[in-house]
């Protein structure tokens, strides 16, 4: 009996540990997702490195919304529904935002409501066109060709182009086991570019490694990628 | 009972009485301090200074702030690998976020400025005091703005203490950046107008002097000066409004003016100051400008600290060899190889710490020290090397024992314990310092650091501390400065002189020709008389030189010794160097010493410091409050 008097409350106070659902905002569940692309092609940058940045006016203090793009040129927001402006920070990127009018400048402009595909134009500096890999004898070998996309005045010269090999799918100027790099003044043909990087012994062993190709250009940032590739040694 | 009752409460109700109810209720608070007492009274006054002095911020400190502890902040850029559990996550990384080294502090203006405001209306005090403390109160401010635009670029200028009206409108109190040549045009206006108002003593460290307001002015104008100059070479770090970045015309004018500043202290005109000199040996000699207070002639202006009075510092406790420390800790800053390999030979010219000969074998070396002889005395002075003294003991550094087939006999505890070959008794093979890979407070690195620490019995102590002080300004920085300023003017004669006496005193007697001194040479030495004072960042970023010594590359062991008096010599991993042992029996090389170049088991990362790190970010927070505030670039 006297147990049982011990258990009453806690049985009750278990039965009326019960919340109710009226202490929070709903989660936002309207995606914004898509790529930066050139003409319909994605842009390859570094992970981690890139990002757009949304914001909502008319809610209090202003601060952005980080959306950071990935390895392949993807983003992705999870947002509550309503009107949002879209902007890279200002000389990030491996390219130039496209201005559309002199009073949005390279704004987009996105009404959200509902999961939304949005891809957005911008203009690299160079595409790198055709990226060949191939490996073996522990040396990864790429082959490619240079594309100038933005000529003329606003142009910029290749500081250097790097073979970035990696153990893991992040392949990156923070993450790579080799790098080799061929300076912007050595390169004579932009349509006939090689770079051979010596992969060192990994530990644990692996007969395949991640390898993807940046260039760099002179005075900005950020490198524009090639897509990542498995190559076998 | 109740009659009783009555009268009693008549007789309380009447005895209750009071009288004068204003006098009452108007006493003077106990606690606080009214505006009439402090501005009436010399002391008062400068214990509100004293506040104000203790607000100072420095880039490198050694109190903790915001949970950082002192030592990380004077240890970073892989000058030093960080011998402690918690932070290896430091060399795992790849940089540091665009809001690293932000400051923001306008809560400490604001007082500056009510400081100035009221001490100006301080009509009580002697005028020759008033004057004083008002030169010493612009003296922080001046600090300050150039602490904010070497981290932030132009701030907003605010000189006066702004009052809201309470109108519903703040916008009146919200101002746009100063151009970032504002700001150091301020400190440097500023230097000129206090320093006739500031006493020319030398024994004075701790409050602003003459000196002080002139060294602050050289290394204002000096900077300002190399970030017009070489801003070029990183042309989007720069802002349109000029809140960063300085038009490269103006270069030339601030050369001059930091020139100019620094033969005003050199030609003694604020003072005796001269570098110093005292023992006879010249490493400790270096080491000793950091912990003799008593009459020294270098130190220009300092954080003291002072036993049993509340200000005293852990920095020793912190870094004292782990070997005989006073708390069961210490050896956090391991300094690094490269770092250690920067320090010149005798010659003047540089060289890798040799280890091998050109064929590969190792060198042998029949006392441990030996392999760092006939170098710059700075190097012994800065670091604890394998072999040296603190203290009085022995730092025991060595990484173990090296048999005749070159097997390797360690321990993984400090002074860990084995049989070697062919005895019976079990002996210690690794140091009770380690170097014992990713074991914590041992010298990982194979180094420990030297400078700042106290070789005063008790300062490892937590009860004690130590009352070493931090250097904020020291002569030999005015000379690199003069020398800098003359070099970049075209006058590399004079710019030799300058030098030339600095690396003297260093033990580097064979004077540098004036057609030897190049950018290169300047920046080397100013990083190994530096090292570890908090003048390394700031150099870096005001060459515009970080993102290339940061460039987020790992150093092969190839590279590591290569161009080793480069100023842009890739510097994003600290390595090791370990001593070992030699055991071999009957071999002419039983029990001498060999040395090994170690890349440290966490060291995994390697720092990229991006064009966005140049200018720390303005929180969002604060924009929001003041729209007109613009964003620093590539963020």
């Amino acid at each position: 009996m006297k147990i049982r008097f011990h258990i009453m409350p806690l049985v009750a106070m278990v039965a009326l540990l019960s919340a109710c659902e009226k202490d929070n905002y709903t989660e936002p569940k309207s995606m914004l997702s898509g790529r930066i692309v050139y003409k319909g092609e994605p842009v390859g940058v570094e992970a981690g490195q890139v990002r757009l940045q949304l914001w909502q006016p008319g809610f209090g203090k202003l601060a952005a919304i980080d959306a950071p793009i990935s390895q392949d040129g993807s983003y992705s927001a999870l947002l509550f529904d309503g009107s949002y402006k879209l902007v890279f920070p200002k000389n990030r990127g491996p390219f130039k935002t496209i201005v559309k009018d002199a009073a949005a400048k390279d704004t987009v402009f996105v009404k959200l409501a509902g999961n939304q595909a949005l891809d957005v134009e911008v203009m690299p500096y160079y595409m790198i066109r055709t990226p060949q890999f191939s490996g073996g004898e522990s040396k990864v070998n790429v082959s490619l060709k240079l594309e100038k996309t933005l000529t003329g005045a606003e142009g910029k010269d290749i500081e250097r182009v790097s073979l970035y090999v990696s153990k893991t799918d992040f392949v990156a100027r923070a993450t790579n086991v080799a790098v080799t790099d061929v300076p912007g003044a050595d390169i004579k043909d932009l349509n006939a570019i090689n770079l051979t990087a010596t992969v060192p012994a990994l530990s644990p062993a692996q007969n395949y490694v991640f390898a993807r190709v940046g260039v760099k250009i002179k005075d900005v940032e950020d490198m524009v990628f090639s897509p990542v590739q498995k190559v076998n040694l | 009972m109740k009659k009783i009752f009555q009268i009693l409460s008549i007789a309380v109700l009447t005895l209750g009485w009071s009288c004068n109810d204003d006098d009452f209720l108007n006493r003077p608070p106990t606690g606080q301090l009214s505006e009439e007492q402090i501005w009436n009274d010399e002391g008062q006054v400068l214990s509100v200074l004293g506040d104000l002095y203790n607000r100072y911020v420095d880039l490198s400190t050694f109190k903790t702030i915001n949970d950082v502890p002192g030592w990380t902040t004077v240890s970073d850029f892989n000058e030093a690998f960080w011998s402690e559990a918690g932070r290896y996550g430091n060399f795992q990384n790849n940089g540091w976020g665009f809001g690293a080294w932000g400051a923001w502090d306008y809560g400490y203006i604001r007082e500056m400025n009510l400081f100035i405001q009221k001490c100006t209306a301080a009509d009580k005090l002697a005028p020759a005091v008033r004057e004083r403390y008002l030169a010493e109160a612009r003296f922080l401010r001046a600090s300050y703005y150039f602490e904010l635009v070497k981290r932030m670029g132009g701030v907003p200028l605010i000189l006066e203490p702004m009052v809201y009206d309470f109108s519903g409108d703040p916008s009146y109190l919200q101002h746009a950046r100063a151009k970032e040549s504002e700001i150091y045009d301020f400190v440097i206006k500023e230097a000129e107008e206090i320093k006739d108002k500031l006493p020319a003593s030398v024994g004075e460290k701790s409050r602003a002097t003459k000196a002080a307001a002139l060294a602050m002015e050289v290394r204002a104008a000096l900077y300002a000066g190399s970030i017009a100059k070489y801003g070029v070479n990183t042309p989007s770090v720069a802002l349109p409004g000029g809140e960063v970045g300085i038009p490269s015309s103006a270069a030339n004018g601030y050369y001059t003016k930091a020139l100019a500043a620094a033969k005003e202290i050199i030609s003694g005109n604020a003072g005796a100051y001269a570098l110093y000199t005292k023992k006879p040996d010249l490493s400790e000699n270096f080491a000793s400008i950091f912990y003799d207070k008593a009459n020294n002639s270098e130190v220009i202006f300092v954080e003291d600290f002072k036993l049993q009075s509340g200000k005293v510092h852990y920095f020793t406790g912190w870094n004292q060899p782990r070997y005989g420390a006073e708390e069961e800790e210490g050896g956090r800053i391991n300094p690094s190889l490269n770092f250690v390999e920067a320090f010149e030979k005798l010659d003047n010219t540089f060289a890798p710490i040799p280890t091998a000969n050109a064929n590969g074998t190792p060198i042998y070396y029949t006392d441990q020290t030996d392999i760092f002889k006939g170098r710059d005395a700075r190097m012994a002075g800065t670091v604890m090397l394998p072999g040296t003294t603190f203290k009085g003991r022995k730092v025991d550094i060595w990484a173990g024992y090296q048999l005749a087939n070159g097997t390797i006999i360690s321990g993984d505890d400090r002074g860990a314990q084995k049989t070697l070959p062919g005895k019976t008794v079990p002996e210690q093979v690794v140091g009770f310092d380690g170097p014992i890979d990713g074991f914590e407070f041992t010298a990982q690195t194979g180094f420990y650091l030297r400078k700042y620490l106290d070789p005063v019995v008790g300062s490892g102590q937590r009860g004690v501390n130590s009352e070493v002080w931090l250097v904020r300004y020291r002569y030999a920085e005015v000379l690199l400065n003069a020398a800098e300023a003359a070099f970049e003017l075209g006058q590399a004669a004079e710019a030799a002189g300058y030098m030339n006496q600095v690396r003297a005193r260093a033990g580097l007697v064979t004077p540098l020709k004036a057609s030897e001194i190049n950018f290169d040479r300047l920046v080397h030495e100013r990083r190994v008389e530096f090292a570890f004072e908090g003048h390394l960042f700031f150099d870096m970023k005001r060459w515009r030189i970080a993102h290339q010594i940061l460039d987020g590359n790992a150093i092969t062991a190839a590279e590591l010794s290569k161009d080793l008096g480069k100023a842009t010599k890739r510097n994003t991993q600290p390595w090791g160097l370990w001593p070992y042992k030699i055991y071999d029996p009957g071999s002419a090389n039983n029990g001498k010493w060999i040395y090994k170049q170690v890349k440290l088991s966490r060291v995994t990362g390697a720092d990229r410091f991006q064009l966005g790190n140049y200018y720390s970010y303005i929180d969002d927070a604060i924009i929001s409050n003041n729209p007109k505030l613009v964003r620093n670039p590539n963020q």
